[in-house]
């Protein structure tokens, strides 16, 4: 790894007030500084900050950015990704940040290394590299960033949709939104089984009306859940069985062979009212 | 040696399990329970495994065989109570308990077991 020669980090910082200058322009022009999610004074800020982190971690050592020098302008810099994964910035213009100051510590090498081509293709390669290895850095933080971002947005997910809802004493539903995977079903069967036993309903439907498609690992879930529902000493329903996913499961072969189903909730609300013993009446008037 | 008492209803009997069961309990339970049918011609036979939190598949297999047994000697099984975690445990396992009555409490399952003895009064 090419390392920075004295004389550049002196150069660099004798020129400070310049390659700030410099940068903020030219991430004006870039459009960054006039988007609405960040004012051009948090962007000042930021680049005031990272200078200034930036050339105190300066040295001739040639560690590159994982050195310890450096741990205090990583950390910066994760906290900048994090920030704007929050405010809706791509990752692009993440690294744009910092690959827009390459252009101003070029120049200030060129105009005063110009006279020794050895040196300035050096030097340059070092700046170079150290800009890239900052870059690189902001980036991952930002897709890691990302990644939690989704994973907490999946979690919620799965508590969300699993609403067990009261029909009637003795009466659980249970509408299912979405695609049936092992973990979902795991949960769905968890929270129903329990609603279950606090509430001794002895009926429990199951609405698959959401449920977009019915392939032999869903019919499968589907299947473990009823036979658990069986085994606690409660009957299963199951509800909202569309024309087309009639038709997918009696293409697939599926074996639904012991399981009650109906074409919609209703339907199976009326079964359970049957069975538990009540009728419904239009009341005279 | 502790053994699962078998307390008898009138023509019921009624084995509830307060214990973590181990595989010689479960044996000694099929043998005491068999041999009970026997002696009073119990006509029903009711599990309570609400206190039962961890099966594996010797257990789920032991409540099948006494279902059959018992059945055998004219005598119906209900197992009631089983909790959420040993019904998704079961499952898992594949065994699904076919021909098992099941009730989610006692009072339901002796209901049951009533049921079916008027429904065989002649």
């Amino acid at each position: 790894m090419a390392a920075l020669q004295q004389r550049t980090i002196d150069l660099i910082r004798s020129h400070q007030d310049a390659v700030v200058a410099q940068w903020v322009d030219q991430l004006a022009a870039t459009g960054q500084g006039q988007d609405s999610r960040l004012s051009p004074r948090e962007v000042d800020a930021q680049v005031r900050e990272f200078w200034r982190l930036f050339q105190a971690a300066l040295s001739t050592s040639g560690t590159g950015v994982s050195g310890g020098e450096w741990q205090e302008i990583r950390h910066f810099l994760e906290q900048l990704s994090r920030e704007r994964v929050l405010k809706g910035f791509s990752s692009s213009e993440t690294a744009s940040f910092l690959f827009s100051l390459k252009r101003p510590l070029f120049e200030l090498a060129q105009q005063h290394l110009g006279d020794d081509p050895k040196a300035l293709g050096d030097q340059l390669w070092a700046i170079s590299e150290l800009i890239d290895g900052l870059g690189l850095h902001s980036v991952k933080v930002y897709q890691k960033t990302r990644e939690d971002v989704i994973q907490r947005q999946q979690e919620e997910m799965l508590e969300l949709s699993t609403p067990v809802v009261k029909l009637w004493d003795g009466v659980l539903a249970l509408p299912m939104i979405g695609t049936l995977d092992s973990q979902r079903t795991q949960v769905v069967m968890e929270s129903l089984l329990q609603r279950i036993v606090d509430t001794g309903s002895e009926i429990a439907i199951i609405d698959i009306t959401g449920v977009p498609t019915v392939d032999t690992l869903v019919a499968q879930h589907l299947l473990k859940t009823v036979t658990a529902i069986r085994l606690m000493g409660a009957d299963a329903i199951i509800s909202g069985v569309r024309p087309q996913i009639a038709q997918t499961i009696v293409h697939l072969g599926l074996d639904l062979q012991g399981i009650v189903t109906k074409a919609n909730l209703a339907d199976a609300l009326a079964l359970a009212l049957k069975r538990t013993g009540l009728t419904v009446t239009q009341a005279t008037r | 040696m502790d053994r699962i008492p078998i307390l008898q209803m009138g023509d019921l009997l009624l084995v509830t399990i307060q214990v973590d069961m181990h595989d010689q309990l479960a044996l000694t339970l099929q043998d005491d329970l068999s041999e009970r049918i026997q002696r009073t011609s119990a006509r029903g036979v009711l599990i309570d495994i609400s206190a039962l939190d961890i099966v594996d598949s010797f257990i789920g297999r032991m409540i099948s065989t006494i279902s059959a047994l018992a059945s055998i000697m004219d005598a119906r099984t209900v197992v009631v109570g089983m909790q959420p975690a040993v019904a998704i445990t079961l499952v898992e396992l594949g065994l699904t308990l076919t021909g098992v009555q099941t009730a989610l409490n006692v009072e339901r399952g002796m209901t049951l077991l009533q049921q079916r003895n008027d429904e065989d009064a002649p």
